[in-house]
């Protein structure tokens, strides 16, 4: 149990390559199709991406900075964490760092997840994202059940 | 500390939570500190003692409580904002969970 707030990091081993799983993030199509996200153009360093995301029969806009991009290794962006309140302009909030590490394994491939910088992020509006409880989280925590192995 | 551990039961803070205006109960006292119910009713389409149920909920839950101060009633925020900001962390922590498992599923049942 960690006593940080302000990163989380997660890490997980996919049966498959770094090349497969390189092209799951990089390419806007098949981060989309995983992520559940409709990106309006592809990946490039430096790049902003935007993209909509269907939550609670509202469809919701996000913007990502794409930073970093190392084939096989490292992606690297910004975004507005959990913001899924269509009232709120989140744009003059600060950004979380999301970072997606690659390392080649035996069975495949080691992915660590980190996303850093929330306590940048007004308390008020992490307060908010415990209203996010909506019907499909059960079936969701039996999916991670079921998949990750982390 | 009691308040910490009833917090650490997240069942009932998120049900204590999912709704509108009691998150912006929750909301006003985490900016502005112990509030009278007169001032949290400002600004809300509600009556006082609608408002006043709504704390009860948030206090059931162990997220507010009401004090004394002098001869004034006021309703504090009782999870500390490190309690806030770890359950915050808990639910990006498995909605992390929920897109990784997708992404499993995507790289692997694919060639």
């Amino acid at each position: 149990m960690t006593t940080t707030t302000d990163r989380i990091e997660k890490r997980i081993t996919l049966r498959a390559t770094p090349a497969r799983v390189w092209r799951a993030l990089a390419d806007a199509q098949e981060f989309s199709a995983w992520f559940g996200m409709a990106l309006s153009e592809g990946f490039a360093p430096g790049k902003t991406v935007n993209g909509t995301v269907r939550y609670q029969g509202k469809t919701l806009s996000f913007t990502l900075l794409i930073e970093r991009m190392e084939p096989e290794r490292l992606l690297a962006l910004r975004w507005h964490p959990f913001a899924v309140d269509p009232e709120v302009d989140y744009s003059s909030e600060p950004m979380t760092l999301v970072e997606f590490a690659l390392a080649a394994s035996p069975e495949g491939t080691v992915l660590t997840v980190t996303e850093s910088g929330f306590d940048q992020i007004p308390l008020a509006r992490r307060a908010k994202a415990f209203a996010m409880n909506d019907a499909g989280w059960a079936q969701q925590v039996e999916n991670i059940a079921r998949h990750v192995h982390a | 500390m009691r308040s910490a551990s009833q917090v650490r039961h997240g069942a009932p803070i998120f049900a204590a939570l999912g709704d509108e205006t009691r998150l912006r109960l929750v909301d006003k006292l985490s900016t502005t500190g112990p509030l009278s119910i007169v001032r949290l009713t400002e600004g809300e389409d509600m009556t006082r003692q609608a408002i006043t149920k709504h704390l009860a909920v948030l206090a059931d839950a162990g997220l507010v409580r009401g004090i004394r101060r002098g001869r004034e009633r006021l309703w504090e925020l009782e999870a500390s904002p490190l309690e806030v900001a770890r359950r915050y962390l808990d639910r990006v922590s498995q909605r992390w969970d929920a897109a990784l498992a997708r992404l499993a599923r995507h790289v692997e049942t694919d060639d």
